[in-house]
């Protein structure tokens, strides 16, 4: 006889409990510390605090920990937990010209004042693995500079010759939009499209930027910069009449310069491509900018040849925690609709078979009547 | 960071509540109409039923009595899921019974006993477009909707009956709401669609990853698209349901064996089960009894 499946609930428990001891792991070993994930594994940090529109690097490392190191989970849980924390304002714009300035670097000029900037790059090592690693040799003090020039953005070079285009404005009276409580629409106006860029999913960008480069939708772009280092943010208290600090927070800015060969409304100049992200991710940053100038489809009278160009496309599926979501619920059960298709295919066959051997079938009749 | 897991009533928070209430209301006064709304984050994957679980929050008072249901049966695991949520962060009562919820949220059913006025039925929804297969682009499909231009949905139906003979589509059948907006009821299988039509219930669509509201109204048309001489047709079943015997419900076929053994049984299983407590029994089950 058969018995329906029951006890989802005790089957659900019991995973979770089995999930909790595969991430604990091994109880000999000591259990790893938040702390221990904020300063060992930075970057995936930074990732999880990009991708999740979420400054805090120990939420950001509990998720991480909590997720077993899955970046786009750890994103997810951050961005549960964001959701629900009230909104008090949006900041100004942070201004990345004083930026206390870690790393920069240019593509566009040998060199320029304030210098070529290395600062911690995987840039230029040699990926071979270190076996001093596995036992914790002692590291070096680094070599640092003292910080605090404000070093000089190379757009604003470029700007004083009035060859690139002027940093994006938004039309006036254009209130700055938030896609996190504003449905989306299209055509999306930049400001949210550069919302949903820094937001999405570092690997689709970075395939769709690298697309842009053999040919779908070419942009000839150069590093005017990139930028990586700790800016202030602000927010403006309308009953004090002036913006006060609400601390600071480490980004990385990719400015991205375009060869524009001029359309009947506007003279050849440079454009630009614009990435900027929480922490240190230059990768994403600079995709986000090859595919911000791609985006800008509208402004340039291009034609949209290609999938980085359009925009319904990139913004709609660069979200990696509704794509996740999207593909995996194709996991839960979906038998009442496949039973439909069975009866359908089925019945399908019934007339295949039927017509083969050479008898028509009812349906058949009347549909060629 | 210890003070950080505390959550409203139903986890969302009430503004955001107050603005899916309007979207909610703007939906019920346009039927069929999908209305966009700020989707929120949800702690499920989104997919996995975040624009029902949002409506349900929304509307979901410390009174109500909520039923969950995922292809129609209280018991699988996702149902179990959003039950539990709201369980913990709503402290409402649920139950299995449909005659005794006030709020059902389903994916994939419309439940087969008949709802009454005052029950609401919240709808999981995956893709809220109907004209999404046939027009992959937004900006278009809206301007379809506003200029009431539903030709490539005729032409799709068509051609699928010029190709097999009937329409080939099972589940996700399109309906034309109060004669205006032609709607996805959701992936329900297209035996579940005259349910929709004059229903005594109110109808709610939460479609989370694509930030639409809809709605159908308490005793509205629905009507499922079709042609003259091509009516719209339910699903039959050869047999009744082999626990409790039903006949014109809804069946899942259960494999038994490898030997090409089959059952079918009620995908309700509330209704199943109730049928069964009134004394009605399929052939399985009286074969069961049998060989006591």
């Amino acid at each position: 006889m058969y018995v329906a499946v029951k006890g989802g609930e005790a089957a659900i428990a019991n995973a979770h409990r089995l999930l909790a001891d595969r991430r604990r792991g091994d109880r000999t070993l000591p259990s790893i510390t938040i702390q221990q994930v904020v300063e060992q594994l930075g970057l995936a940090v930074d990732r999880v605090m990009a991708e999740a529109s979420l400054y805090d690097r120990e939420l950001a490392a509990l998720a991480v920990r909590q997720a077993r190191g899955d970046m786009i989970e750890a994103i997810f849980i951050l961005r549960a937990y964001r959701t629900t924390l009230p909104r008090f304002g949006y900041s100004e714009p942070v201004n990345t010209a004083t930026m206390k300035v870690e790393r920069r670097v240019s593509a566009t000029y040998k060199d320029l004042p304030g210098g070529q900037l290395l600062g911690p790059t995987f840039d230029y090592t040699h990926r071979l693995l270190d076996p001093s690693l596995i036992d914790d040799a002692a590291v070096e003090e680094p070599a640092v500079k003292e910080p605090g020039e404000h070093v000089m953005r190379v757009s604003d070079i470029l700007d004083g010759e009035g060859l690139i285009e002027g940093d994006g404005r938004m039309p006036e009276g254009h209130v700055m939009g938030d896609l996190t409580r504003e449905p989306m629409e299209f055509p999306m106006a930049r400001d949210l499209r550069l919302q949903a860029l820094a937001r999405g999913d570092e690997g689709f960008l970075l395939a769709l930027a690298y697309s842009t480069q053999r040919g779908y939708g070419r942009t000839h772009p150069f590093v005017g910069e990139v930028r990586i280092g700790e800016v202030e943010v602000e927010l403006d208290l309308p009953e004090l009449g002036f913006a006060v600090s609400l601390g600071v927070v480490r980004v990385t800015e990719c400015q991205m310069v375009n060869q524009f060969m001029g359309s009947a409304k506007q003279p050849p100049q440079f454009t630009r491509g614009y990435g900027l992200v929480f922490g240190q991710s230059e990768r994403k940053a600079m995709s986000m900018s090859l595919v911000d100038r791609a985006l800008r489809t509208d402004e340039f009278s291009e034609d949209i040849v290609a999938p980085a160009q359009d925009q319904e496309f990139v913004i709609s599926h660069a979200d990696n925690v509704q794509a996740t979501g999207f593909v995996e619920h194709l996991k839960l059960p979906h038998y009442v609709d496949f039973q439909a298709e069975l009866d359908l295919v089925r019945r399908m066959r019934r007339d295949y078979e039927a017509a083969n051997s050479g008898e028509p079938t009812k349906e058949r009749r009347e549909a060629a009547e | 960071m210890n003070d950080l897991a505390t959550y409203n009533f139903a986890y969302l928070d009430e503004q955001t509540k107050r603005m899916i209430r309007r979207a909610i209301l703007k939906a019920i006064a346009i039927p069929g109409y999908q209305v966009p709304f700020a989707s929120r984050e949800m702690p499920m994957p989104y997919g996995w039923g975040t624009g029902g679980v949002q409506v349900t929050a929304s509307i979901l008072g410390p009174k109500d009595v909520l039923k969950v249901i995922d292809q129609g049966a209280d018991d699988t695991t996702n149902a179990v899921s959003i039950r539990a949520f709201f369980q913990k962060v709503a402290d409402v009562a649920v139950t299995t019974k449909t005659k005794e919820a006030t709020i059902i949220q389903t994916r994939h059913r419309i439940p087969e006993e008949g709802l009454r006025e005052g029950q609401t039925l919240v709808y999981q929804v995956p893709i809220p477009e109907p004209l999404r297969f046939l027009e992959p682009r937004e900006t278009e499909t809206r301007k379809m909707h506003a200029l009431e231009e539903y030709g490539l949905m005729h032409v799709k139906l068509y051609e699928d009956i010029a190709r097999n003979g009937h329409i080939a589509t099972t589940y996700a059948y399109p309906v034309k709401v109060e004669g205006r907006y032609v709607m996805d009821p959701s992936p329900t299988p297209k035996f579940d669609n005259p349910k929709m039509h004059m229903s005594e219930a109110l109808q709610l669509f939460g479609a989370g990853r694509e930030k639409r509201i809809y709605a159908v109204p308490p005793y509205t048309e629905v009507v499922s698209l079709d042609f003259d001489d091509h009516p719209f047709e339910v699903q039959k079943f050869d047999k009744p349901c082999a626990l409790c015997g039903a006949e014109n419900v809804y069946l899942d076929e259960v494999v038994l064996d490898d030997k090409g053994g089959r059952m079918f049984v009620c995908s309700d299983t509330d209704h199943c089960e109730d049928r069964r407590d009134c004394g009605h029994a399929g052939h399985m089950l009286a074969r069961q009894e049998a060989a006591e």
